[in-house]
């Protein structure tokens, strides 16, 4: 990487508030979670002193998304907030669940390793690599979130996936300052 | 020892405007004994059907939320326990069907017949926790059962063996039923 770009990227910034902001914006009401280092002090400390947003921390990454499920029929939306292994742990319900039922189910996930100048297809995790293939195979759009100029993509992500009845998995590129 | 299908008969004549959420066996049980607008069903990923209640108890804390459980799919779930007995909703009242197998797959045993499940639920958290084995006890209390703040944990001892040995799941996972249910629940 020449170092031009490579200053650019360390100048890069994701503001946590800036994220919890478009989350509420989105009509979210209930926030379903499991600890991500990721996201543990920008977003997952925040929101649980946030009064407008209810936390429901839960013991396994899937329960979120029967959670959320049933939520959408009280029109009650939700974000689920986890770290890409939990996702990976969760498949067979988001492919049920989301997938298969056609169900809004609206996923934060951690990139945990990932490099933040890098897309996560590059990334020198496997983990991390093989998130967005997967996704593509089981039809989930996905948006990587890497700089406060991607928080923009939230609201009609989250709009979209609750219009349509559909999933969405929004990817956390760098730590929420 | 019980069998499920008086058990659910039981329980279908104590229902008014209750959210009920059968999972799997007790699912096509419980479609014979109380086909309603106002059941809930979701099949392909099991042990969730806890979640999908305790999410439905959250979304419409206006309704009581009633699932009819499996001891095999609650043992694929059993954190549910613990996120349910934290958020403690009131409306959430849990009945598990504990026959010792995985009778939608093939009958074979649960790792450890002897759990005591309602000692689990009591505690993750939840309100109230009791066994029933006799039919005439699961009667007499189901009245108060389904009156008091929960979330209540119930475990049902029944005798194996479905109504319906035959299991159908395309129609259960049929969209229209999501459909009705959601206008049943704005309705």
């Amino acid at each position: 990487m020449d170092a031009a770009i490579a200053t650019k990227a360390d100048a890069a910034v994701l503001t946590g508030a800036k994220i919890i902001a478009a989350i509420k914006q989105s009509g979210v009401k209930f926030v379903l979670a499991v600890p991500d280092i990721v996201t543990s002090k920008g977003l997952l400390f925040p929101i649980a002193d946030d009064k407008e947003l209810k936390l429901v921390r839960v013991c396994k990454e899937d329960e979120c998304v029967g959670i959320a499920a049933g939520l959408s029929y009280g029109d009650k939306r939700a974000l689920i907030l986890i770290q890409y292994t939990g996702f990976l742990d969760s498949l067979n319900a988001i492919r049920a669940v989301a997938v298969e039922y056609k169900q809004p189910i609206v996923m934060m996930v951690g990139l945990l390793g990932h490099e933040p100048e890098r897309q996560p297809a590059e990334s020198g995790r496997y983990g991390v690599r093989i998130i967005e293939p997967i996704c593509d195979a089981m039809g989930i759009p996905h948006h990587f979130l890497s700089q406060d100029a991607d928080i923009a993509k939230i609201k009609p992500a989250i709009d979209k996936a609750y219009s349509e009845s559909s999933p969405v998995a929004m990817l956390i590129g760098r730590r929420p300052s | 020892m019980m069998k499920r299908d008086e058990c659910f008969r039981a329980l279908a004549r104590q229902l008014r405007a209750e959210i009920v959420l059968p999972v799997y066996s007790s699912a096509f049980d419980w479609l014979e004994i109380a086909p309603r607008a106002l059941n809930y069903f979701a099949f392909g990923a099991m042990g969730l059907g806890s979640s999908h209640a305790l999410g439905l108890a959250l979304g419409r804390p206006d309704r009581r939320v009633i699932v009819l459980d499996g001891d095999g799919s609650l043992l694929m779930n059993l954190g549910s326990l613990v996120t349910i007995g934290a958020v403690a909703p009131k409306n959430f009242v849990h009945f598990l069907c504990r026959n010792g197998s995985y009778e939608a797959n093939g009958g074979h045993p649960i790792p450890r017949k002897e759990v005591d499940f309602s000692g689990l639920a009591q505690a993750a958290g939840y309100a109230h926790c009791v066994d029933f084995d006799t039919l005439a006890k699961f009667e007499s209390a189901l009245p108060q059962l389904l009156k008091q703040d929960g979330p209540i944990f119930a475990t049902l001892h029944i005798e194996k063996g479905a109504l319906s040995p035959e299991f159908n799941y395309r129609s259960l996972e049929d969209p229209k039923r999501r459909q009705d249910f959601r206008a049943a629940l704005r309705g």
